[in-house]
């Protein structure tokens, strides 16, 4: 095909015309952080102001309810016989519903940490947070994301042992924030 | 696999990449577009259909981002869309072009990535919070950052391999973003200065991690035969993949990319390449961190899994290396434009691949090479190999 305007039935010579990078200037004007701070260029602001009420799904909202409750609750699949949480309506390997839902012990292992010096916002916090993927006892290597606590930095390991420490069970709002965090447990 | 068309790359364009830009993002892409048309002596009309890449609309706070850049892309009435992939965006840009002229529907195809990232106050990484799971992840206030901590703790605990051993990716690619004319942070820096730098979310640290940018990229696609007409060194696009994997990230071994394996696979049987670490003379995989050009080296199998850091230590990724990885200085020294990062690292492949590199140039001729991008939730890898 080829557009109404189309001309491709150039010369040689006009072949000759390519020029790399090497001899392009890239275009742009930097500018500084002071410059849009001190109002040396001109700038428009606009400060979003919208409010979502997210469903929380199905198999979600059995997982909220179930914290709420003081259980992690999985899903199994009768397909592949899977263990997962946070648990799904389906099942994503063999594509089938798997409203089976499993009550999992909150006992589990680090599967991966970090030693986090800032917020979501990248403000910096001097005591530091240390999210982990918590893989919960029960899955088929299955976790979710969630804190470490009562432990210091350099005692933190791969494959460490960890327990729920829970919010007092009235003060539950059917949230991921009703479990504390995981702190450090003997088997 | 049947391919209409053999599709080629007969002309790029970039802008400078900043952390603010004067230029809106439409007068960015204008830039880069003018440019690629420029370089390769055609007009916008020369260009049948036009494919753009973007990372998040919450970035500009503009929704409709694809048309808010359409003037700026050439694309006035012309068969124009926009894809989105997260960080895989500026690899996938060109394989959303690529379909066009591989069909035979169009004979060119003007490929166009853009980020304007700087917008966002105070930073964009408060627009990042929104790709969590908004049940529960969200509640706990992550930060992108923290999860790229994870999977680099991951991968290290794997293969016990030390810090050093990923800074000193910091250092090269900083280093050689010196010779690259668009640059952001180019810098000599010591792997010293990298292991002192500040711990933002262990183990990554301020120079592990690249900048929040402003930039554009393009690139002109063409048909074989067209191709020819426009130039006599057009570089051919003979393999592109894609692959994403589950987003229920917390349920998957992070320390390897099965995914981007997975893209390149695709990538590599539809260029008959059965040994990439013999058959690909050099890549430009994605790097926003140190540790991510290892990780996604051993996920593109241009060395076994783990090997890659001490690849890096011997000096095989050099430039002037038996495996020279991001010569451009990647996303660590060019900077990181999201989509535009990305369609950089094809833009590098092209100029590499005509001895147009100028100082970045890697001696001995490169013939075949491999370009890749990752990103959403750490789950998708594209991937595209290009050969002169």
């Amino acid at each position: 095909m080829g557009g109404p305007n189309a001309n491709w039935n150039r010369s040689r010579d006009e072949k000759l015309g390519e020029k790399s990078l090497s001899k392009l200037e890239p275009s742009g004007v930097p500018l500084k952080e002071d410059d849009i701070e001190k109002q040396k260029v001109l700038t428009v602001t606009y400060h979003p102001n919208t409010k979502y009420a997210w469903a929380t799904g199905v198999a979600v909202g059995e997982f909220l309810k179930g914290l709420k409750a003081g259980v992690i609750t999985g899903s199994k699949c009768d397909e592949c016989g899977r263990i997962v949480v946070p648990p799904r309506l389906f099942c994503e390997w063999c594509f089938r519903r798997t409203e089976n839902w499993v009550k999992l012990p909150d006992t589990g292992s680090v599967n991966t940490f970090s030693v986090s010096y800032i917020t979501a916002d990248t403000t910096r916090v001097k005591e530091p947070l240390i999210p982990a993927v918590i893989e919960i006892d029960g899955t088929s290597g299955a976790g979710f994301l969630h804190f470490i606590g009562g432990v210091k930095p350099d005692q933190l390991k791969i494959g460490m042992r960890v327990k729920a420490s829970w919010v007092d069970a009235s003060k539950r709002q059917g949230s991921i924030t009703d479990i504390k965090h995981f702190a450090p447990s003997e088997r | 696999m049947f391919v209409k068309k053999r599709v080629a790359v007969v002309g790029a364009g970039i802008t400078k990449f900043m952390r603010r830009a004067q230029e809106t993002g439409k007068e960015l892409v204008f830039e880069a577009v003018r440019q690629a048309l420029d370089s390769s002596n055609m007009r916008i009309e020369d260009i049948e259909s036009v494919a753009l890449g973007s990372a998040p609309d919450a970035f500009d706070g503009v929704h409709m981002k694809g048309e808010y850049l359409l003037d700026g892309a050439g694309a006035w009435r012309k068969p124009y869309s926009r894809n989105f992939v997260g960080g895989g965006t500026g690899v996938f840009s060109p394989i959303h072009g690529w379909f066009h002229v591989a069909s035979g529907l169009f004979d060119t195809c003007m490929v166009v990535a853009e980020e304007k990232m700087s917008t966002c106050l105070p930073h964009p990484q408060t627009a990042f919070l929104t790709i969590f799971d908004n049940m529960i992840e969200r509640p706990l206030g992550p930060n992108l950052i923290w999860i790229f901590a994870l999977e680099m703790q991951r991968y290290m605990q794997t293969h016990k391999i030390p810090k050093e051993q990923i800074a000193q990716v910091a250092v090269k690619n900083k280093r050689n973003a010196l010779d690259h004319p668009s640059a952001q942070i180019a810098k000599k820096v010591t792997l010293q200065d990298v292991l002192d730098s500040e711990v933002l979310a262990w183990p990554v640290q301020r120079l592990d991690i690249s900048p929040v940018s402003d930039g554009a990229c393009a690139i002109i696609l063409a048909s074989e035969d067209v191709a020819r007409k426009i130039t006599d060194s057009p570089v051919w696009i003979d393999g592109v993949g894609w692959n994403l994997d589950t987003t229920y990230w917390t349920n998957r071994d992070l320390y390897f990319p099965r995914y981007v394996a997975n893209a390149a696979n695709m990538a590599y049987r539809m260029a008959g390449i059965s040994n990439p670490r013999k058959q690909v003379d050099f890549a430009e995989p994605y790097d926003p961190f140190d540790y991510k050009e290892l990780h996604h080296m051993e996920g593109l199998r241009l060395c076994r899994k783990g090997e890659a850091p001490k690849l890096t230590a011997e000096g095989v990724t050099e430039r002037d290396g038996n495996m020279p990885i991001c010569p451009s200085g990647g996303l660590l020294g060019v900077g990181n434009p999201i989509a535009a990062a990305g369609l950089m690292k094809v833009c590098e492949l092209f100029w590499q691949l005509r001895g147009e590199a100028g100082k970045r140039q890697i001696p001995g001729d490169p013939r075949t090479a491999v370009a890749q991008a990752w990103g959403d939730l750490m789950q998708i890898g594209t991937v595209v190999v290009m050969r002169n």
